[in-house]
């Protein structure tokens, strides 16, 4: 394994230290406000992505940070100096772009070597670093063809060798992998997940695939409507959902409507509108605290597909501590590792469980009432009501197609 | 026996509809050529239309009536057919003929069919006494073309990069011209460069005269009938020709990849250089092209805006055609121009033949 010494990896630049800070960043485009107050930092070494729907503003605030894009508001600060007026090819900053943006009159070798040339690096030392970038992204043999001869997936990493061989403070990456088929995706999200280890540079990545998000980045942000919604690890933001966009964007969710009933230690009993009372934890800590809200408020109940457990007889009461709810069976679906079955609650609220194979499938049928129940502290409360009961996701081939 | 036979006889059967077109397509496009040359004379003539209707029939009939493998292989064949078929009439035909006009003499000064007698004079002539108006040709289809890329790149990268919603009505302006006779936009030249026109008339009024006598765009106080003029004549005739193929080709250019170059620690300047102008070549090529070769072998430009002292080859040819009579050599010296292109165009594409640019 090559090792790549980046000037940024030197002396007492440490790990852990923010690279990038938005300070109260703000974009507008005329009347519409494209990023609100986007105020986060990127650490060193961070795999970090910006997750949500098309028009979400991310890859706004990504052009903010590479400089295609000036902040109407707020401060952009690189290694701890301002450069929201810098222009972008002051900055030490590099783009994967979508469609990779290649040179096509330029062979792979002489693509890679365009940034170190146009900062005056000397030959020498340039010719080597390609070849290195080149092994890193394994085109080792391919450094004498033209882009336009290359596959997408071997197109991708010569953009990618091409931004990194700059050494770059950090590496922005703009839907990098939605030009490739499913295959090569999931292969390219292990083989970027690999190139950022071996070269230690920051990565801010931007994504509408929770999937993508979830199974590479140290931390993500999810955005909506230009609001930076949550910033957390995939299991936070997965588990510990800040709100009903983020609980129902990544995933698949169940969420249940209600009122809060009282406080139980870290716990909250919310009164369903579906009936009866459930003990859901997370009261203390979401973002605002759900639990110091007046008893009444409206809450809603999230409860992850695969956490639910059903069974097909009463369980009786060792279990009924807010921990179960009844509904019948609509419908049955095989989907290979699991079963995806739809029930329906007294109130007409649809949830959505993943069955393993092993459990007993066969005795289910659409109209039998079945008992779903789970583990402690599987039930997340969140402020606040869904637009529609019940499971929902974010399909994420929906939204590309409304792309 | 059948095994080894059976596949041989196939290739025999499969292969032979292709060589059966292109046998058919050169055989009429060679009998139509020798006709319209005037090679077969007399009672051939009828023959050889025989032949080459039959040769057609024949194409039409296997593309029809053949077997689908039969069809597939003679429809490109067919298919080139009408346009071949047009060149050998008229485009090889009359070359050939005026190849054997250029080689021949005429008997005397009034006599009207020359005679073919290899003679070798009238390219030597074309040579000798007209070696000015080659070279004018040359020089101010040259300037021309030069100033078309100096006008046109920076036009056709406006229209391409920042045309927006307007791109088509920009572009239709660029050819809204072609919609008026080339002959008539040239002769609207005179009267704006006539010697009371509103180009002297201002340059006068702006006390511009003087400088413009000095760059040698006006000469004596005109502008018309100067070399100024007749290039600038091919400028603006030809621009739409250098405009349209670089736009093509600018538009091509995907705005990203000067950003990636920005994003590369490029300026704007040094990205136009290493980005926008390295893929533009090909249209300037083609358009140099389209230019640069109807510019050298024309002649209403000089005629109409020059004076005896700027005319260009294409203004002697027409005269040694139309007026001397002197087809001979007027062959002899298109011939000639052909060949000076020719040249030209290999050596240019040697430099600028962008070929492996998709």
């Amino acid at each position: 394994m090559p090792v790549i010494q980046t000037p940024a990896s030197h002396g007492a630049d440490a790990p852990g230290e923010p690279v990038i800070v938005l300070d109260g960043v703000k974009k507008r485009f005329g009347s519409f406000t494209a990023v609100e107050r986007a105020h986060f930092s990127i650490d060193r070494g961070e795999f970090f992505a910006m997750l949500g729907p098309s028009g979400c503003g991310k890859t706004t605030t990504l052009k903010m940070i590479a400089g295609f894009e000036q902040p109407s508001e707020g401060r952009v600060v690189l290694e701890s100096v301002d450069v929201s007026r810098t222009p972008p090819y002051k900055r030490n900053v590099n783009t994967v772009f979508q469609q990779y943006a290649l040179f096509p009159h330029m062979t792979v070798a002489e693509n890679v070597a365009f940034g170190p040339k146009s900062k005056k690096v000397p030959k020498s030392e340039y010719t080597r670093r390609v070849a290195e970038m080149l092994e890193v992204v394994r085109l080792g043999d391919f450094a004498h063809r033209r882009p336009t001869q290359l596959s997408g997936g071997q197109q991708q990493r010569v953009a990618l060798a091409r931004a990194l061989v700059n050494y770059p403070s950090a590496l922005l990456l703009d839907e990098p992998l939605a030009a490739l088929d499913l295959k090569l995706r999931e292969a390219m999200q292990f083989e970027l997940k690999r190139i950022q280890r071996e070269v230690g540079i920051t990565f801010v990545f931007v994504t509408h695939d929770q999937g993508e998000a979830l199974t590479m980045s140290d931390r993500i942000a999810v955005m909506n409507e230009g609001r930076v919604e949550q910033i957390g690890t995939p299991e936070d933001i997965y588990h510990r959902p800040a709100s009903l966009f983020v609980a129902s964007f990544i995933g698949t969710a169940n969420l249940l409507p209600g009122e809060l009933a009282g406080r139980d230690g870290d716990d909250v009993l919310v009164r369903l509108e579906a009936g009866g009372t459930i003990r859901a934890s997370g009261g203390g800590t979401s973002v605002d605290d759900v639990g110091a809200r007046p008893e009444g408020s409206p809450v809603s109940v999230m409860l992850r597909p695969e956490r639910l457990l059903v069974s097909n007889e009463p369980t009786g009461a060792g279990i009924s501590d807010g921990r179960r709810l009844s509904g019948t069976v609509e419908d049955l679906v095989f989907q290979g590792a699991a079963a995806r079955l739809s029930l329906r609650l007294a109130d007409g609220t649809d949830v959505i469980t993943h069955v393993g194979t092993d459990t007993d499938l066969p005795f289910l049928r659409p109209g039998d009432t079945v008992e779903v129940t789970w583990q402690p502290g599987a039930a997340f409360v969140l402020p606040g009501w869904p637009p529609r009961a019940g499971a929902s996701s974010t399909d994420v081939d929906q939204i590309e197609a409304a792309l | 026996m059948t095994a080894t036979s059976e596949p041989a006889r196939q290739r025999v059967m499969t292969s032979r509809p292709d060589l059966f077109g292109l046998f058919a397509l050169s055989g009429a496009g060679l009998l139509l050529a020798a006709v319209g040359a005037r090679w077969v004379t007399g009672p051939l003539v009828p023959i050889a239309l025989g032949l080459v209707l039959t040769a057609i029939v024949a194409v039409i009939w296997t593309a029809v009536a053949g077997s689908p493998e039969a069809k597939r292989k003679i429809a490109p064949y067919g298919l080139l057919k009408p346009g071949m078929l047009w060149l050998a009439l008229f485009y090889l035909a009359p070359l050939i003929t005026l190849l054997r006009l250029s080689l021949s003499t005429l008997p005397s000064r009034f006599a009207v069919d020359a005679e073919l007698d290899w003679n070798i004079g009238n390219y030597t002539t074309a040579f000798t006494d007209f070696a000015p108006q080659f070279g004018r040709a040359f020089l101010y289809a040259g300037t021309a073309t030069v100033f078309t890329i100096l006008i046109g790149f920076p036009l056709a990268y406006v229209i391409a990069f920042r045309g927006g919603r307007f791109k088509t009505l920009l572009l239709g302006l660029v050819v809204i011209p072609f919609f008026t006779s080339y002959l008539i936009r040239t002769i609207a030249w005179r009267s704006l460069l006539a010697d009371t026109g509103q180009v002297v008339q201002l340059f006068d009024t702006l006390r511009l005269s003087g400088f413009f006598e000095t760059v040698g765009i006006m000469d004596n106080g005109r502008v018309l009938n100067t070399p100024a003029a007749v290039i600038g004549g091919l400028t603006y005739n030809f621009l739409p020709f250098m405009i349209l193929p670089i736009y093509v080709s600018l538009e091509k250019i995907d705005p990203r990849m000067v950003d990636a170059a920005h994003d590369l620690y490029s300026t704007s300047v040094e990205a136009f250089r290493k980005i926008v102008v390295p893929l533009a070549l090909p249209g300037v090529f083609a358009g140099t092209l389209l230019t640069f070769i109807p510019a050298a072998g024309d002649f209403v430009n000089a005629l109409y805006l020059g004076s005896p002292n700027t005319t260009m080859i294409g203004n002697s040819i027409q005269d040694q055609f139309l007026v001397q009579n002197n087809i001979p050599l007027a062959s002899a010296m298109s011939f000639v121009l052909m060949f000076i292109i020719t040249v030209f165009v290999i050596i240019y594409s040697r430099f600028f033949g962008t070929e492996d640019l998709t």
